[in-house]
């Protein structure tokens, strides 16, 4: 029996008098994905904030690899190997898609602190960004301003991002949000190659069931900060609570937004 | 008077004088995010216009305590139609510069229009002497700053607490996205906003003419008070201002009387205090990285 | 292709520069040095302002805290330049350690005013401590002896001093070129993109910014050790936060996005406040009205501006 890479107990966010996020437990096993799903408002973006250390957890403990990582800043938790994306983009619009990933690479290698080295004779770092780009399949964009390849390919950018720290833990908000139906199809696909390949474990929020239920291995289910239900895909379909009380509620949600 | 008690009524006069200017910068800050590096220039600007407004042309005092505010307003309006509209829209940094620009073209016009000397403003008579106090002689002057620093004060509660536009201004410089969600930033508001500033700065610079130098520098060292005063009491914050401006009010106080031969280094040394602790200020909202 | 065409235009350039005493008057190679020596303050300043996205309104503090490190090493010890010069590189190290831990933590805003109020209690404290710094009045009266490492110069003669000051000069800005195209340069320019992305990629920000901030007043340290013989006074006016605004002048004026932009600005600078102030004595009116035109109209600078135009007529 291998152990957890990420264990969260008790973890709870209070603002003011609203709270966010409510007790919530979850074990995560090694190489495992974990879909995190719910209507707006239940609190899955809060949840990541805490995890990657954007927000101070009001209670709860956070251990990652048997380290307590609660509390700490979010460069010291990349670090330690939990790698995160936002559910809108995050990355540097003036450079080209090849550098973005080449600073990411540079602050993982440790190169960033070189006052001297020219980056642009770094063919460690460049060869290791083609290839990140490659698995991502943008690697067509490499030299183009990344504020100008299209809201799909950001995205794509993004996770390449992510991946260049070589995280235990990898954290992916809405990774389809926002994308074409084609372009879903593809970081679907994608995102499903690089989980079978044994070499990362996800924790994905998302929309779009159809993604959840052909990415996830097990789901959690919030609504208004608690837990809702957790179980597979085929507990969570069939569950009649979280049907009504969640699957209904997004159709309608879905409908209200088009 | 004691010396204590002569310390304390200077500290509270500077520091109700220092309020008046610097919730003008907290309050454009809050609501515009914008930091007005020539608010000193404007509070500078309403001394000279208090100046000619007395001295040239023979007004009395309270005529130019109400006009050379309004002057000064208009002036705002002007700069903002002019100038600041361009850049509310694109990087803090530009509005940095700019606002950096035309404290440049303020402080050398004023030089050209006025010269580079000290000019004096006596206050009006009614003022000019002591009036006795709880059994001491108190300058009648700083009796009347103090009274306009509890009017100004009272009357900015008045506004943020107890009318809409307030409230809404308020609400703004708390939560910016709560702001745009009450579609406040429509241009009247901005501009009116950022004249609003401008009238207290001015009207600081109306108060202060009697008591300090009127000369080119004033402005400059007033906005580096404001700065101390924001960043001590917490940038954006009401009643942040309003400590901010009284802890300064006692450095100065206190500090002058006790301390003569730091007097100038001890608002940085409070300021850099105030920083190791709590870098956001006293009552600062959170602007950490 | 394009960059041999770029380093055949900058050797044509440095060659000029070198060349400027035998085929310029004594009032240019005055003109130069200024713009050299104010160049390099102002590229340093840029490293933080238009690399790292960090507005410092108090630069001058280090320029001039530079100038009187070395006129008091001048006065009191009489070492040889290039020692001054490494005090004065020194002593705004440590100064800029001490103002940026306590500036670079928070936001632009804080960032632009902290830096600006500590600059002004500089200014409080040379023009308070009379016994040392001379007041108001500054250090005068001081003279250079020996260049140092054994090398002969005759650094009064003004056609000399040019030619040392090209040379630090040019030495110090392929140092700082060097930074700036490094992966440390490259993170400097993410973090003024995105700094969250760059703490999430496990880089402390604060830290960048922190070196960043003492490089740059290394640097504005370097420039002021040249400026104090140039001038032959070290005084307060030095680091007023009105010097602090000629870098931010310059950068603007050449370009932020560009390494070289602020040598440009600083060379338009210098010969217009030449030219200015023989028929007026408004400089600092126009000053004002210039940065504004650039802040809204032309953002990026001279350089970028013609960049772009020359793009637009290639095409």
């Amino acid at each position: 029996m291998t152990s957890p890479i990420l264990t969260i107990s008790n973890l709870t966010k209070r603002f003011g008098g609203n709270t966010a996020v409510s007790a919530i437990n979850l074990e995560v096993m090694p190489r495992e994905t974990i879909a995190i799903i719910g209507p707006n408002g239940a609190g899955k973006t809060t949840f990541y904030n805490m995890v990657s250390g954007r927000m101070l957890p009001t209670e709860g403990s956070i251990i990652l690899d048997n380290q307590d990582i609660t509390g700490l800043p979010p460069h010291k938790i990349s670090r330690l190997g939990v790698s995160r994306s936002f559910q809108i983009n995050n990355i540097f619009p003036e450079m080209t898609v090849q550098e973005n990933v080449e600073v990411v690479l540079s602050a993982y290698h440790g190169h960033s602190r070189k006052l001297f080295n020219i980056a642009s004779r770094n063919t460690a770092v460049q060869e290791e960004a083609k290839e990140l780009l490659t698995r991502l399949s943008i690697n067509g964009l490499a030299d183009r301003r990344a504020e100008v390849i299209s809201y799909g390919d950001k995205r794509l950018l993004e996770i390449a991002m992510v991946l260049a720290t070589r995280p235990k833990l990898v954290l992916l908000d809405e990774p389809t949000a926002g994308m074409t139906p084609d372009e879903t199809r593809r970081t679907t696909a994608l995102i499903r190659k690089l989980a079978s390949g044994g070499e990362y474990t996800f924790l994905i929020t998302e929309h779009d069931m159809e993604v959840v239920f052909n990415l996830a291995d097990r789901i959690l289910v919030m609504h208004r900060g608690e837990k809702l239900f957790a179980g597979t895909p085929e507990e969570v379909k069939n569950h009649p609570e979280v049907r009504t009380a969640y699957l209904g509620e997004e159709d309608e949600e879905q409908e209200t937004e088009t | 008077m004691s010396g204590i008690g002569s310390a304390l009524l200077n500290s509270l006069d500077i520091g109700l004088l220092l309020f008046i200017i610097a919730v003008g910068l907290n309050i454009v800050f809050g609501v515009l995010n914008i930091i007005n590096f020539a608010h000193g220039a404007l509070y500078m600007l309403g001394a000279y216009l208090a100046f000619t407004l007395i001295n040239l042309a023979g007004m009395p005092f309270w005529a130019a305590l109400v006009l050379a505010p309004i002057g000064v307003a208009i002036l705002a309006v002007i700069i903002d139609r002019l100038l600041l509209r361009y850049i509310y829209d694109r990087d803090i940094a530009d509005s940095l510069l700019l606002t950096f620009s035309v404290l440049l073209i303020i402080n050398e016009s004023v030089r050209l229009i006025w010269g580079s000397g000290i000019q004096v403003v006596e206050p009006p008579s009614l003022l000019a002497g002591s009036i006795n106090i709880l059994g001491g002689s108190v300058a009648a002057y700083s009796v009347f700053v103090i009274v306009i620093g509890l009017v100004i004060l009272a009357g900015l509660w008045y506004l943020f607490n107890r009318t809409r536009i307030g409230r809404i201004m308020r609400a703004a410089s708390l939560d910016r996205d709560m702001a745009e969600a009450l579609c406040i930033n429509t241009r009247l508001v901005v501009t009116g906003v950022f004249a609003f500033g401008a009238w207290l700065a001015a009207l600081g610079g109306v108060i202060a003419a009697p008591m300090r130098a009127v000369d080119p520098g004033m402005g400059d060292k007033i906005i580096i008070e404001s700065f101390i005063v924001v960043v001590i009491g917490g940038l954006g914050s009401f009643p942040g201002a309003l400590i901010g401006a009284l802890v300064l009010g006692l450095i100065h106080g206190f500090g002058g009387r006790y301390l003569p031969d730091v007097n100038l280094l001890l608002p940085f040394v409070g300021m850099a205090l105030v920083l190791l602790f709590k870098p956001n200020g006293i009552m600062g909202r959170s602007t950490s990285l | 292709m394009k960059a041999k065409v770029v380093l055949a235009c900058l050797l044509l350039v440095i060659a000029a520069l070198v060349a400027v005493p035998w085929i310029a008057s004594y009032f240019y190679v005055f003109i130069f040095t200024e713009i050299l020596i104010m160049g390099l303050f102002a590229v340093s300043f840029n490293l933080i302002f238009g690399y790292t996205g960090m507005l410092s309104f108090g630069h001058a503090a280090f320029f001039g805290v530079g100038s009187y490190a070395t006129a008091l090493v001048l006065i009191h010890l009489q070492w040889p330049f290039l020692a001054c010069l490494l005090v004065s590189m020194g002593v705004s190290a440590v100064l800029a350690l001490v103002i940026g831990y306590l500036s670079v933590r928070l936001n632009e805003v804080y960032f632009a005013m902290l830096t600006l109020a500590f600059g002004m209690m500089i200014f409080a404290i040379a023009y308070q401590w009379r016994s040392i710094t001379g007041g108001s009045d500054g250090l005068a009266g001081f003279t250079l002896g020996s260049f140092g490492l054994g090398i002969d110069l005759t650094l009064s003669n003004p056609a000399v001093y040019y030619h040392v000051v090209l040379a630090i000069v040019g030495i110090a800005s392929l140092v700082l070129y060097v930074i700036c195209r490094s992966s440390f340069g490259l993170v400097l320019k993410a973090i003024r993109q995105n700094p969250e992305r760059v703490a999430f990629a496990g880089l402390n920000v604060r830290t960048y910014r922190l070196v960043a901030f003492i490089i740059a007043g290394t640097f504005a340290g370097l420039a002021g050790g040249l400026i104090a013989p140039f001038l032959r006074v070290a005084s307060p006016e030095l680091i007023h936060w009105s010097t602090s605004a000629e870098p931010v002048l310059m950068s603007i004026l050449g370009g932020t996005g560009y390494f070289l932009g602020p040598f440009i600005g600083s060379a338009v600078f210098v010969l217009l406040e030449t030219w200015i102030t023989s028929f007026t004595g408004s400089w600092m009116l126009v000053l004002g009205i210039i940065l504004a035109l650039m802040v809204v109209f032309f953002r990026k600078g001279l350089l970028g501006t013609f960049l772009d135009w020359w793009m637009e007529v290639k095409k």
